[in-house]
């Protein structure tokens, strides 16, 4: 099958040929020489420049490539970007493949910007109710007994909605997932002797906003862990770089980023970041606090807007994860939540993370409306968003909101977010 | 006998624990046990510095509910009317902005009821704000100001939302005794697990 967009690209080829080699082709041509049209590796069709030199390197088995180099690179017929805001930056997973988002896809958010701090002034103190306070340097963190592990990390904040063309990313993008590397918090509390009567711990962060927040301490022995290394690397100095908290499950705000510092107490610190910010309205007035759990859900990444389906058969994909545990099931409705169907998960399912599901459908032409919802370990059943409001009341906010999502396709093979609103 | 085979298994136990340390047993504050496998672990592995208490002292600067950390000094909310107006109105507004204008900070001061979650209406403790004020703001030059100068203004913030009066002075005692009006709307998470949706 041609695209539309691949015969342009021959005919600007074709439109270049007989003329003259320019002294900026020689030079590597780095100009954009045209726009073209592309097709993504998921069927999209994207905007791309294109250089001089790249239109004359239209037959790669008659060119030599670029020999080995020293970093990999993306090729420049991908644009995989993430989407920025003021405050945040969001994974493309309508995107990605698997469950490992790259390191340089993995979302954003941070309270007063990405701070640079240099690993061999770097230091983690632990104090406050503990038999001996100890300052740990990173080299100490990375000697250690380690341990590996990939679970996903989300912002409690992660629902947008309210308009029909919005993409998985848009949608709730502020999830990424890593094989994260480091050590035990548990480690680091047998060293420092916690005491028994210590109940909460501070982490502390060394950004400009210094964040905080404060964990009950059974966290910290049953699965914390610190951090330094992320998907092989040392982490990104946007995940916390050179090292960081990381709580599977826990809503991503409490696995404070860039630690420096760990203070035992027997109560919490009432931080602005566990009162003012993220904690919700719940019902009579009242409002939830110390909601660290990410609950069950799903998506399906594709279809998704902004794609144009074409008619026959194809793999409805889509990521499903739960901060309770292991993901048990998936279900996916073609018809609005009329029936729905087992779809199938991609081995290993793997605890609080991102688990890949596939379902085979074919398209006939004609409206339908694709769903999916996730069921986790504990029996836990993705909600509606009509369920949620009428758990948590009408004034519940933005937090921790995890509805089933759904894609309404058009008769014209257009894929929609069926946008419902919070309140 | 039935003595001597009870001081023997206690005896074999207590080795168990003091030598290998293969399972280090962890009960929870909340009574929670975990069990964390520590086979061929040394009961300490000599890694790390002890933490002097005047290098603890400079980045312990956390502020609980009940004041435990809070400097000396005091403030009122006149002083602090001169910094809000310098310092952080640019983001934050005051009590005249109007409900359409875009700030780059968070509406702050609001006695009337409305969507935006303001000191007055949302925070549950004023002990935070002194804490928040310290280590992060203003957002262009986080940590500057002076324990007095944070005083006046956690005085000033509180008294714009009529938590506290004109001529209430905040230190290091006065403070954690102001009750936040909306302090009782706060619970902790009421989620159970399973099947249920909350």
């Amino acid at each position: 099958m041609q695209m539309k967009g691949d015969k342009k690209e021959i005919d600007q080829d074709k439109g270049s040929k007989g003329k003259s080699i320019s002294r900026r082709v020689l030079l590597g041509g780095a100009a954009t020489a045209a726009v073209v049209l592309l097709k993504s590796s998921y069927g999209q069709v994207v905007q791309k420049a294109i250089t001089q030199a790249e239109l004359k390197i239209s037959d790669p088995t008659k060119v030599q490539g670029p020999p080995p180099g020293v970093l990999g690179t993306r090729s420049k017929f991908e644009t995989l970007v993430k989407k920025p805001s003021d405050t945040s930056s969001r994974t493309p997973l309508q995107d990605l493949f698997g469950t490992i988002t790259p390191s340089d896809l993995h979302y954003e958010r941070h309270h007063a910007g990405v701070p640079v701090i240099d690993p061999h002034s770097y230091s983690l103190t632990l104090h406050g109710m503990v038999k001996k306070p100890l300052v740990f340097s990173l080299a100490d963190l990375k000697r250690f007994p380690s341990v590996t592990r990939i679970f996903f990390v989300e912002c409690s904040g992660n629902y947008r909605g309210g308009k029909e063309e919005m993409t998985p990313q848009e949608i709730c993008g502020l999830t990424s997932q890593s094989e994260w590397t480091g050590v035990m918090l548990s480690t680091l509390f047998r060293e420092v002797g916690v005491k028994t009567t210590a109940s909460w711990f501070l982490a502390e962060g060394s950004d400009a906003a210094v964040m905080s927040r404060s964990i009950p301490v059974s966290k910290g022995w049953e699965d914390a862990m610190i951090a330094y290394a992320q998907n092989g690397e040392a982490i990104r100095p946007e995940q916390g770089y050179p090292a960081r908290l990381l709580l599977p499950g826990w809503e991503g705000n409490t696995s404070v980023k860039w630690l420096r510092r760990i203070e035992l107490s027997d109560q919490p610190f009432m931080t602005r970041e566990e009162t003012a910010k993220y904690t919700e309205g719940v019902k009579d007035g009242k409002v939830r606090q110390f909601s660290f759990v990410m609950d069950a859900r799903s998506i399906i990444t594709y279809p998704a807007y902004p794609q144009q389906l074409q008619k026959g058969w194809m793999e409805i994909r889509g990521i499903a994860w739960s901060g309770r545990g292991k993901i048990y099931k998936v279900e996916v409705s073609t018809d609005g939540g009329k029936t729905w169907n087992d779809a199938r998960l991609q081995d290993p399912v793997l605890d609080k993370a991102h688990t890949a599901f596939r379902y085979l459908w074919e398209w006939k032409g004609g409206a339908a409306e694709l769903m999916s919802r996730a069921i986790d370990e504990t029996g836990y059943m993705q909600p509606t968003m009509k369920q949620l409001i009428d758990a948590r009341g009408k004034d519940m906010g933005g937090y921790h909101l995890n509805p089933v999502t759904s894609w309404l396709i058009e008769r014209d093979g257009r894929v929609l977010f069926k946008a419902e609103l919070t309140s | 006998m039935n003595k001597l085979w009870i001081v023997c298994s206690y005896l074999i136990v207590w080795s168990c624990n003091s030598n290998s340390d293969s399972l280090h047993v962890i009960v929870t504050a909340e009574g929670k046990t975990i069990k964390i496998d520590s086979t061929n672990w040394p009961s300490s592995f000599q890694l790390g510095r002890p933490a002097s208490p005047e290098e603890i002292k400079k980045i312990d600067i956390d502020v609980r509910p009940d004041g435990t950390g809070l400097p000396a000094g005091e403030g009122s909310a006149i002083a602090g009317k001169a910094i809000y107006l310098s310092k952080c109105v640019a983001c934050h507004g005051t009590d005249t902005t109007s409900p359409e204008a875009k700030l780059l900070g968070p509406v702050l001061i609001s006695t009337k009821p409305g969507k935006n979650k303001t000191i007055g209406n949302y925070w549950p403790y004023a002990t935070t704000l002194f804490d928040y004020v310290r280590r992060a703001m203003p957002y262009n030059e986080p940590g500057s100001l002076t324990n007095e100068e944070v005083y006046q203004l956690t005085a000033f913030l509180l008294q714009a939302n009529k938590v506290i009066g004109e001529k209430e002075v905040m230190n290091a005692k006065t403070l954690p005794m102001v009750v936040m009006p909306a302090q009782n709307r706060f619970i902790p998470d009421d989620r159970k697990g399973g099947p249920e949706v909350r």
